[in-house]
């Protein structure tokens, strides 16, 4: 059996550096992207976190940036806010996804859901602050009518401006794009499965706990993974909606390379610049760590 | 027709639970899959429902297993009303057509999945999958993921996480249908071997008229959601009950005869199955050959005649009547 499917060596020695090459120059324009986009400005940010203002070599801007209470309030907000919205918008997103998914096709529920994702997932920036800004405001329209019933949200000390408030904003978009992420791999699971989990006795909790959530973890993961990375980046919400109140590892930045708080702290700011890049970076190690754990039992 | 020799299959069979469908409807809006079905499964039987497409026989399967309710009628599983009952709690094991196992679960996991589920300790669990691993050939193969299987094994698999819950009824809903042909018959034959051997009732469910007169006690006929003829495959092949089940049971010829010999005209019509035809006898009625297959043992070749196209299967040998060919076609006695 294993000998029919192994293809013949040797026209596949003769063809294969072909093919190698020409998929490399297919991969060109991309890669050129990348050095463009993502290498330049990674080495700009390097270089400059590593250097003093005149383009001395230290270690000093990196020290700050770690040491510094405020840029550690910054890192301690940026990332509770993170990973609590990535969770927050995991959760509901797959259970909505889900919904969706079991709903009848073609059904209202799954037309309106699908289209509100795709269109949510990408409202961001300064037009959802100000969204919430009118909602949720100290004279928002939810705030007068939850007070005309009875629920005084700023007497029980809420603030749209706080971290709280800035949570309920991205989760506003972490759930849609949770949905639009995760629902190819909720479609991907086969129905026999659920069937023969039945049939072998489980309950629905037993199906999901043993066969559905070990199948999609790594879809699971690499989307949180996303939602996290789309807060921690967000840049244009958090300042539009709290004026720079909160401080976030963004909005940091921001602030040095502007000169905004005190001035020449341009590298300082770089310096907090490859600090995310590596919160990303180990954040990525874990997700990879998943996904070799998943690679045991799917088809190579 | 494949029989395998048990010895102590009498007593075997004794363990088995009879199943009842009952007057078993299920209704799409206005569409009718199941019309009343009336069906009964002998403890210990092997029956196989057999249909084209969209006869009703997988949703008669699902209604036993439990993932459809039936618009009305009722379902026993050993004398017990099990209509209301979830699939979870039906006792009944299933191998699907394909790709079923669980792909994060290794093939002794799957197998001891069902026993997990009943609180089966680890100790037993492991015993069992591998007793019943090593029963469907793979005793060696236990640690492997369904990936690393070839659909031939993934099938063994599946049928070892049926058995493994010692159900008192085994379903089997086409499960040879993805597997290719000489793998088809290696399980088809393990399958009721296995049936046999644990003496367990069970529904096999198949499109392919082959596979059901080969494995089955009884072959149940379905055409759009009505029971067509049920008895034992050579009741079906040799004296089919209508004219559905003479069609789709093999190839059937309805051929106007007088006596011994075919005549143009005749009174009487006799149904021959092409097996019952011979060609070349000097006696026999003229045609011309249109098509001729070579089916490895037989050949079988349609003949165009003035009682209309016969098919007429001959053992393959030299001289047979090449296509365009005069020959002619007469009666085996």
């Amino acid at each position: 059996m294993t000998a029919l499917l192994e293809p013949p060596a040797a026209p596949v020695e003769t063809v294969r550096p072909v093919r190698d090459r020409r998929a490399v120059l297919g991969l060109l324009p991309f890669a050129a992207y990348l050095l463009v986009f993502l290498g330049g400005p990674l080495y700009f940010v390097i270089t400059g976190a590593l250097t003093d203002a005149d383009g001395r070599p230290t270690f000093q801007n990196v020290i700050t940036s770690i040491t510094e209470p405020q840029y550690r309030l910054a890192f301690t907000s940026s990332l509770l806010l993170s990973a609590v919205t990535a969770l927050i918008g995991a959760v509901f997103g797959v259970f909505l996804a889900q919904a969706v998914i079991t709903s009848r096709a073609g059904s209202p529920l799954r037309r309106i859901v699908s289209t509100a994702s795709g269109v949510l997932a990408y409202f961001g920036g300064v037009p959802l602050a100000f969204a919430f800004i009118g909602a949720l405001g100290q004279t928002g329209l939810a705030t007068l009518f939850l007070r005309g019933i009875g629920i005084d949200l700023y007497a029980a000390g809420f603030r749209i401006d706080s971290l709280t408030g800035l949570g309920l904003t991205y989760i506003y978009f972490q759930i849609p794009l949770m949905v639009i992420l995760i629902t190819p791999a909720l479609e991907g699971l086969l129905p026999q499965w659920r069937e023969a989990a039945e049939n072998l006795g489980a309950s629905a909790w037993s199906y999901w706990r043993h066969i559905a959530l070990p199948v999609l973890a790594p879809a699971l993961g690499g989307a949180t993974l996303v939602l996290f990375g789309n807060s921690f980046a967000a840049y244009a919400t958090a300042l539009a909606l709290t004026s720079g109140s909160i401080p976030l590892v963004t909005t940091s930045i921001a602030s040095a390379l502007s000169g905004n708080v005190l001035a020449n702290q341009q590298n300082v700011g770089l310096a907090l610049g490859l600090d995310m890049v590596v919160v990303i970076g180990i954040v990525m190690v874990g997700y990879l760590l998943l996904q070799r754990r998943a690679a045991k039992w799917t088809a190579r | 027709m494949t029989r395998v020799a048990t010895p102590d299959t009498a007593d075997e069979t004794a363990r088995g639970t009879t199943v009842e469908f009952r007057g078993v409807q299920r209704a799409y809006g206005s569409t009718l899959a199941l019309d009343g079905l009336d069906l009964t499964l002998r403890a210990g039987e092997l029956l196989a429902l057999l249909g084209p497409s969209g006869c009703g026989k997988t949703t008669a399967l699902r209604l036993l297993a439990g993932f459809d309710k039936p618009t009305a009628g009722e379902i026993l599983i050993g004398g017990k009303d099990v209509t209301g009952v979830p699939a979870a709690k039906r006792d009944a094991g299933m191998v699907f057509q394909a790709y079923s196992l669980f792909p994060t679960m290794t093939a002794a996991e799957n197998v001891a999945f069902g026993m997990r589920m009943r609180k089966v300790a680890a100790a037993e669990r492991k015993r069992r999958a591998d007793e019943l691993l090593e029963l469907v050939g793979l005793g060696s193969r236990g640690g492997s993921y369904p990936h690393e299987l070839s659909g031939g094994q993934q099938q063994r698999v599946a049928l070892a996480r049926a058995l493994a819950i010692r159900p008192s009824v085994l379903l089997l809903d086409e499960p040879l249908s993805a597997l290719d042909a000489r793998v088809r018959v290696q399980l088809r034959d393990e399958i009721r071997r296995l049936q046999l051997a644990e003496g367990i009732t069970t529904l096999f469910v198949t499109h392919d008229q082959s596979e059901a007169l080969a494995v089955a006690d009884r072959v149940a006929v379905l055409n759009a959601g009505h029971m067509e003829q049920i008895g034992p495959p050579q009741e079906v092949y040799t004296r089919p009950a209508t004219p559905f089940v003479a069609e789709f049971v093999g190839v059937m010829n309805e051929v106007p005869v007088d006596g011994h010999r075919i005549v143009v005209g005749a009174a009487e019509n006799r149904q021959v199955r092409p097996e019952g035809l011979g060609v070349g006898s000097s006696d026999g009625l003229p045609g011309t050959v249109l098509t001729s297959t070579f089916l490895g043992p037989v050949t079988r070749l349609v003949v165009s005649t003035a009682a209309g196209e016969l098919t007429v299967d001959v053992v393959s040998r030299a001289g047979l009547p090449g296509i365009g060919e005069a020959t002619t076609v007469s009666l085996i006695a």
